[in-house]
C-alpha cells in the first residue's frame, strides 16, 4: 500500500472512530467493543477494495458488504457517512425513533447497507446467497462477509460456511472479527472455541490471519484472498474489543457501553487526541 | 375464473410433480427462477431440474436455515427463488430466518412445504406440521395458501412469482382428487364458493376441500342444504366473504387439515367475534395433539378430517 493510501486510510479510522464515540454519547450508550474492533476493517473495504459507489448505493454489480455482527453498526454508519453515502447529521439520530439508523442494519432504511442483518448467523447465509446470486449472474463481483467471534457460537454459521466452502464460492470473502470477546465475557470463558483458523481450514477454506489494526496487512490479505480460485476464502482478524483506546479495551465489559462519568471522560479525550491526529495528518 | 370437475372421485396429478414442471416451466422463460432444495430433492422430485436446468436448482443439503437465508440473499439480486422442504421444517425450523432475512427484510421467497398435516403418513409425528398456517399468518405481509388440489396449486406456483414478499404454500407430495376443471384462475385473497345452500356454511381448506363437498352431499341427503367455500387463501384473509355467507346460516363450521388453533378455524373465529356475527360456529380441525405415524388415510380418520366425521360434528352440532 502506498504510504499516501494509508496516511488517508488513517484520517479515515480516526474520523470513523470520533463518529463512533459521539453518536453513542448521543444516544447514551450502545455497541462500542465490536465497533471499534473492525473500524481498521471497514477503512480498507470502503477506502480502497470495494466497488461501490454513494452516488449510486444500489448499483447491480457493486461488492456488497453483509454485516452479520449486526450490532457493529455504528462503525458501518460512520464508515458510510464519510464515504458520502448519506449525510453526517443523520448519525445524531442513532436509535431515535423514526431514523434510518437503527441499533442493527437494515438495507431498506440505509443507503449503503446491503443487507438486513442483527439475529445473529443470519447474515452469513444471506451473504452466501448474495454471493452465489453474483456467481450466478457472473458479475465480477464480491461479498464481504463479517462475522463476529462470538456469534460463531450459532450453528447457522457452520450451516453457511459448509456451503460456502462446498460451492467454493471464492467471491464470498469470509472476515471474522476475532476480537476474543462477547457480550458475557471471553469466549474462552462462555463457550471455549478452540483455534478459530484451524476450524476454518478443516471446514475447507483458504484462511489467513491478520492484525485487526494492520491495514496493509488487512488489504494484502484481501488481495491474496482474490487470488485463491479454488477454495472459500477466510481472514481471521485478530482483533481487540474496543480497539485504539487503551481505557475501553480494558474494560472488564465492553460489548455494550454506557456512557456517562468517566467513560464520557475517556471518550472526550479520545475524540481530542484523533482531532488532533487528523489536523496534524491534513495540514 | 373457476369451475368443478364433474368426477370428483378422480386423481389429479402428483402435486410434486406439479410444482416441479411448473417451476421448470416458468425457468424457461424466466432466467431469474430458482429453485433450492435442502436434501429432499429424490422426495420432492426437485432433483429433475439438476437435468434440465443444472444451474438454476441449488442443492443446500440439510440445513433449512442456511437454505432460507441462501435464497433470501438471492432475491436482494432480483432472483425468484422457491424452495422445498417438509413444511415443519420450512416453518417451525426456520421460522427466524423465514421472518427476518426474509419478510422483515423485505425479501423474496416462495416456500413450497410439502405433506403437511395427514399427508405425512409414515414420516410421523417428527415430520408432522398441523401448525404451519398458524406460525406463518404472524409473518407480516406474508402470503399463506393451502393448496385444495392439483389444478389450484399450479395456479398458486405461477402466481406467487408475480409479487414480493414471503409467500408459503403447503401441498402433499402424492396425488389427492382433482376439484377444479384445468385452467381454472382463482384471486389471491377471495374464497371460492364451490356450493350454494341456505342452511349450514363450511369453509375448508386444502385437500380436505373435496371431503367437506362429500359432506355436504351426505348432509343434503338428509335434508341440510349446505354451502361450501374454499378459503384456499389463508392469508389474506376473505373476512368479507365469511361474514357475508354466515348471514342466515344455522351454524358455520370450519374444516382444515391444521391444527384448530391458529389456522383457518381462527381466521374465522377472529372476524366473527370482531365483526359481531352471531351464527352458531364450531371449528373442526386437529384438536390439540401431536402428530403420529401411519398411513394417510388412516391419520385422517385418526384426526377427524374425513368427511364423515365432519358430517358427524355438522349433525351433533344443528
Amino acid at each position: 500500500m502506498e504510504a499516501k493510501t494509508l496516511k488517508e486510510l488513517e484520517v479515515l479510522c480516526a474520523k470513523v472512530r470520533i463518529d463512533i464515540f459521539e453518536m453513542l454519547m448521543n444516544f447514551g450508550q450502545g455497541h462500542l467493543g465490536g465497533s471499534m474492533s473492525c473500524v481498521e476493517l471497514f477503512a480498507v473495504l470502503y477506502g480502497k477494495q470495494l466497488n461501490v459507489d454513494p452516488a449510486n448505493p444500489k448499483k447491480l454489480d457493486r461488492d456488497q458488504v453483509v454485516l452479520s455482527k449486526g450490532h457493529a453498526g455504528p462503525v458501518w454508519y460512520s464508515t458510510l457517512a464519510e464515504k458520502g453515502f448519506f449525510p453526517k447529521e443523520w448519525l445524531a439520530t442513532l436509535n431515535q425513533g423514526g431514523t434510518k439508523l437503527p441499533s442493527h442494519p437494515d438495507r431498506t432504511k440505509t443507503p449503503g447497507v446491503d443487507m438486513t442483518t442483527g439475529s445473529l448467523g443470519q447474515g452469513t447465509s444471506t451473504a452466501a446467497g448474495i454471493a452465489t446470486a453474483q456467481k450466478l449472474s457472473g458479475m465480477d463481483a464480491y461479498t464481504y462477509l463479517i462475522v463476529g467471534d462470538g456469534e460463531l457460537n450459532e450453528g447457522q454459521c457452520w450451516e453457511a460456511f459448509q456451503y460456502i466452502a462446498g460451492k467454493r464460492l471464492n467471491n464470498c470473502i469470509v472476515i471474522i472479527d476475532w476480537n476474543k470477546r462477547q457480550l458475557d465475557g471471553y469466549l474462552t470463558d462462555v463457550l471455549e472455541p478452540f483455534s478459530i483458523p484451524e476450524k476454518m481450514k478443516a471446514f475447507g477454506f483458504n484462511t489467513q490471519v491478520v492484525k485487526g489494526n494492520d491495514m496493509e496487512a488487512i488489504d494484502a490479505a484481501i488481495d491474496a484472498a482474490k487470488t485463491v480460485k479454488d477454495s472459500a476464502v477466510c481472514i481471521v482478524l485478530d482483533s481487540v474489543k474496543g480497539q485504539s483506546v487503551s481505557y475501553f479495551e480494558e474494560m472488564v465489559s465492553n460489548h455494550s457501553i454506557k456512557f456517562s462519568g468517566e467513560a464520557t471522560e475517556e471518550a472526550k479525550k479520545a475524540i481530542v487526541a484523533y482531532k488532533e491526529f487528523i489536523e496534524k495528518e491534513e495540514a | 375464473m373457476f369451475s368443478l370437475v364433474n368426477d370428483r372421485k378422480a386423481p389429479g396429478k402428483e402435486l410434486r410433480k406439479v410444482v416441479v414442471e411448473t417451476v421448470a416451466d416458468m425457468m424457461n422463460t424466466d432466467d431469474k427462477v430458482v429453485m433450492l432444495e435442502a436434501d429432499l430433492g429424490g422426495a420432492s422430485g426437485t432433483t429433475a431440474l439438476l437435468k434440465t436446468h443444472p444451474d438454476k436448482f441449488i442443492q443446500c443439503g440439510i440445513s433449512e436455515a442456511n437454505m432460507v437465508g441462501v435464497a433470501c440473499g438471492m432475491s436482494s439480486l432480483g432472483y425468484k427463488p422457491y424452495i422445498h422442504t417438509f413444511a415443519p421444517f420450512a416453518t417451525r425450523r426456520a421460522m427466524d430466518q423465514v421472518y427476518l432475512s426474509g419478510a422483515y427484510a423485505f425479501n423474496t421467497i416462495n416456500i413450497y412445504g410439502s405433506d403437511p398435516g395427514f399427508t405425512v403418513a409414515a414420516n410421523g409425528g417428527t415430520h408432522t406440521s398441523f401448525e404451519d398456517m398458524a406460525l406463518m399468518r404472524t409473518i407480516p405481509g406474508a402470503l399463506v395458501l393451502d393448496a385444495a388440489d392439483d389444478v389450484q396449486l399450479e395456479w398458486i406456483v405461477r402466481e406467487v412469482a408475480k409479487s414480493e414478499g414471503v409467500h408459503y404454500f403447503r401441498a402433499g407430495r402424492k396425488g389427492c382428487r382433482r376439484l377444479y376443471e384445468q385452467g381454472s384462475t382463482f384471486e389471491l385473497g377471495k374464497g371460492n364458493i364451490l356450493k350454494e345452500g341456505k342452511d349450514v356454511l363450511i369453509i375448508a381448506s386444502g385437500q380436505v376441500v373435496n371431503d367437506a363437498l362429500d359432506a355436504a352431499e351426505m348432509l343434503e341427503a338428509d335434508g341440510i342444504s349446505v354451502e361450501v367455500i374454499d378459503m384456499f387463501t389463508i392469508k389474506p384473509f376473505d373476512k368479507e366473504l365469511a361474514i357475508k355467507e354466515a348471514a342466515g346460516k344455522k351454524a358455520v363450521f370450519t374444516f382444515e387439515n391444521h391444527s384448530i388453533i391458529g389456522g383457518l378455524g381462527s381466521c374465522v373465529a377472529e372476524t366473527y367475534a370482531e365483526e359481531g356475527v352471531c351464527v352458531k360456529f364450531k371449528r373442526v380441525g386437529v384438536e390439540d395433539r401431536f402428530g403420529q405415524v401411519g398411513s394417510a388415510d388412516f391419520l385422517q380418520k385418526e384426526f377427524g378430517l374425513t368427511a364423515e366425521a365432519l358430517y358427524n360434528k355438522v349433525k351433533e352440532t344443528i
